[in-house]
């Protein structure tokens, strides 16, 4: 490939496989609002315009609910919307414009006293501080008539760059229209991501310069590499195309069950957060990871006992294969559950997540346990399930206690905690089978938050000190004969399966469309030989030492190029 | 002044959706409504944020009070509201 005389390369991390070609679109970060120049009028009329822009936020953001797909992303927005114009803020904002303030730093501060109020409160009411600062960025870019920071809709497929993607942004993006998505921040367990995985979007996060790139400059990106390319012509482009549509299509093709070339099974599963993720299109064994906070998420109340069932039904009904794993409720730092009333935490990774969550309210746990036996009545599927942040032997026992007293047969743990992994055989001694979460493995091996695209080299999954934690787990369920899977981002990298294979991992669970590239991997070596490639990955020093020995150091080969 | 006395049933109390519907409503008034819980000096019924920052919890008793001509019928449909499960 040429380099034209405009043309530079970004390098950042692959995390969605595929190539795309097509013009950038910025989304704005909302920070560049404030500070704008502003030319203040009478104090009357100030103090209008910051009403007005309040109102502005108001309209714009109950107009995006009634366009959310889900009713959770509605109920949210159609409360922020309701504070918008909330008398209250629209009171503080005459007051801050008497107290000589112009418009935008009347409703700005209006705001911020708000949040901080709310900050202070605690529990339910902090979660809603981050609403009102969204508002005032809203009423701010509403005075200054800009845009506000959204998915942008430039009326043309196009590839995505912003600083980071939130994942009430990742609620808009259509990926008809986003070509690729470019991050300056985000590591490989990001929100952008996973989502850019599961929606087969390429990508690529913690890309240094992307902040340089400007609307409309044409560039290809593979989301494989990590590789963004400027100054590319039309010829290069079409052809970066054509080869991203013989490799869907490639994929595509792909079927069957998990096999290794000689024939030693890999089961291959999905991650889903409802039934909706459950592609047609994609053929695989089962569900190695239905995340069922999706249904919590955002929720300012728990969803009632039927709401549960039915979306339990719904996938069950819906199943691929035989094999459900249920992953009770997930809260956590990213994933904030408002009705959960937990107290704000200074440390949240490191605080009430996952299971932990049951030590305070053991009723939303029942409740969904109930709930999952009641699904499993109505449809015949027998679900597998599994608690996330399972740290000790005696949390294992109660949660199993509690599930089997509701006739659930397989009762696992996730194994995201060191400690967890460290006592897998005495896990497997009250478990039927354990589910490696490699992203929070990751984070909390080797200290380094999953969204900190800085530390990104320590997340890698092929880090030799996570893969010794998964290979104690793969031993304990050789030892036990139970299984044992990965269902963290690192089962769809399709350099790594057989290295898990090898390591003693009985199942890879991971977004649909990363399975056919998994399958095709696991077939082309024996279990012998993925034996031999994850002994060497162990031995090695760093990540790409363990690439290089597992003979994965080269680049996915193209048969097209 | 007319005023309703009413037992929050809602699981959340007058909280998240139930306290947008309460919210909503209040605010298609023409006239002031104040809701007020023990102990606790009552705020606007229209404003989400004093209604939140009141933090009426399931099994709470609350006031809600207009002093105008024909509040009755508003009144009636902000405790059915509140009163709700």
């Amino acid at each position: 490939m040429s380099e034209s005389a405009a043309g530079a390369t970004l390098r950042g991390l692959g995390v969605s496989p595929g190539l795309a070609a097509g013009p950038v679109c910025r989304m704005e970060d909302p920070s560049h609002l404030r500070g704008r120049p502003w030319t203040a009028a009478s104090p009357a009329e100030e103090a209008d315009t910051a009403v007005r822009a309040l109102l502005a936020a108001s309209l714009g953001l109950a107009a995006l609910a009634e366009k959310a797909a889900e009713p959770e992303a509605r109920a949210i927005l159609e409360a922020q919307s309701l504070i918008a114009a909330d008398p209250l803020l629209q009171e503080a904002v005459r007051e801050n414009v008497r107290d000589g303030m112009h418009a935008l730093d009347a409703v700005t501060a209006a705001c911020d006293h708000h949040r901080d109020a709310l900050l202070a409160a605690g529990g339910h009411f902090a979660e809603r501080a981050a609403d009102l600062a969204d508002i005032a960025n809203r009423a701010v870019a509403a005075a200054l008539d800009v845009p506000m920071s959204a998915i942008p809709d430039p009326g043309h497929p196009y590839v995505l760059v912003a600083e980071d993607l939130s994942p009430a942004d990742t609620v808009t993006l259509d990926p008809a229209t986003v070509l690729a998505v470019i991050t300056e921040r985000g590591g490989p367990t990001s929100h952008t991501a996973i989502l850019a995985r599961a929606r087969g979007v390429p990508a690529v996060v913690a890309c240094r310069g992307a902040r340089e790139l400007r609307d409309g400059t044409p560039v290809t990106v593979d989301g494989a590499l990590g590789e963004v390319r400027t100054g590319v012509g039309d010829a290069e482009a079409a052809e970066v195309r054509r080869r991203e549509a013989a490799r869907r299509s490639r994929l595509r093709a792909s079927t069957g069950p998990g096999r290794t070339a000689d024939g030693h099974p890999v089961k291959l599963l999905l991650n889903i957060g409802s039934a909706a993720d459950l592609d047609a299109e994609v053929s695989a064994e089962g569900v190695g990871l239905f995340r069922t906070e999706v249904l919590f998420l955002d929720r300012r109340t728990a969803p009632d006992m039927d709401e549960q069932v039915a979306a339990y039904e719904a996938v069950f009904r819906a199943l691929p294969g035989d094999r459900v794993v249920v992953r009770t409720l997930d809260a956590g730092t990213d994933k904030p559950l408002p009705f959960l009333g937990l107290p704000e935490e200074t440390n949240p990774a490191l605080g009430v997540r996952g299971l932990r969550v049951a030590r305070a309210r053991p009723d939303v746990l029942d409740a969904q346990l109930d709930a999952v036996a009641a699904a499993a009545r109505a449809t015949g599927v027998r679900p597998w399930v599994m608690a996330p942040m399972v740290t000790t032997v005696a949390e294992a026992a109660d949660f199993a206690r509690r599930a089997r007293a509701r006739g659930i047969a397989h009762v696992g743990a996730m194994v995201e905690v060191p400690a967890a992994a460290l006592q897998a055989s005495r896990l497997l001694a009250e478990l039927d089978f354990l589910s490696v979460g490699t992203n929070d493995l990751s984070q909390y091996t080797c200290a380094a938050d999953r969204q900190h695209g800085e530390l990104a080299d320590l997340l890698d999954p092929w880090q030799p000190a996570l893969l010794r934690l998964v290979a104690e787990c793969g031993a304990a369920g050789r030892r036990a004969g139970k299984p044992v899977g990965v269902c963290g981002e690192a089962a769809a990298d399709p350099l790594l399966a057989p290295v898990l294979a090898g390591l003693g991992v009985t199942s890879l669970s991971m977004s649909g469309p990363s399975v056919p590239a998994v399958r095709e991997a696991l077939a082309a070596r024996t279990l012998a030989e993925c034996e031999e490639a994850a002994r060497a990955a162990l031995e090695a020093d760093g990540p790409a030492e363990a690439r290089a020995r597992a003979g994965a150091d080269r680049p996915e080969r193209d048969p097209d190029a | 002044m007319a005023e309703r006395k009413v037992t929050v049933m809602s699981e959340v109390g007058l909280h998240a959706r139930p306290a947008a519907t309460f919210v909503q409503t209040a605010a298609q008034a023409p006239f002031d409504i104040t809701v007020a819980k023990f102990g606790v000096p009552p705020v606007n019924a229209k404003s989400i944020l004093s209604v939140l920052a009141l933090d009426v919890r399931q099994g709470e008793t609350i006031v809600i009070s207009a002093d105008a001509e024909g509040a009755d019928e508003l009144l009636d449909r902000l405790a059915e509201i509140a009163s709700a499960s």
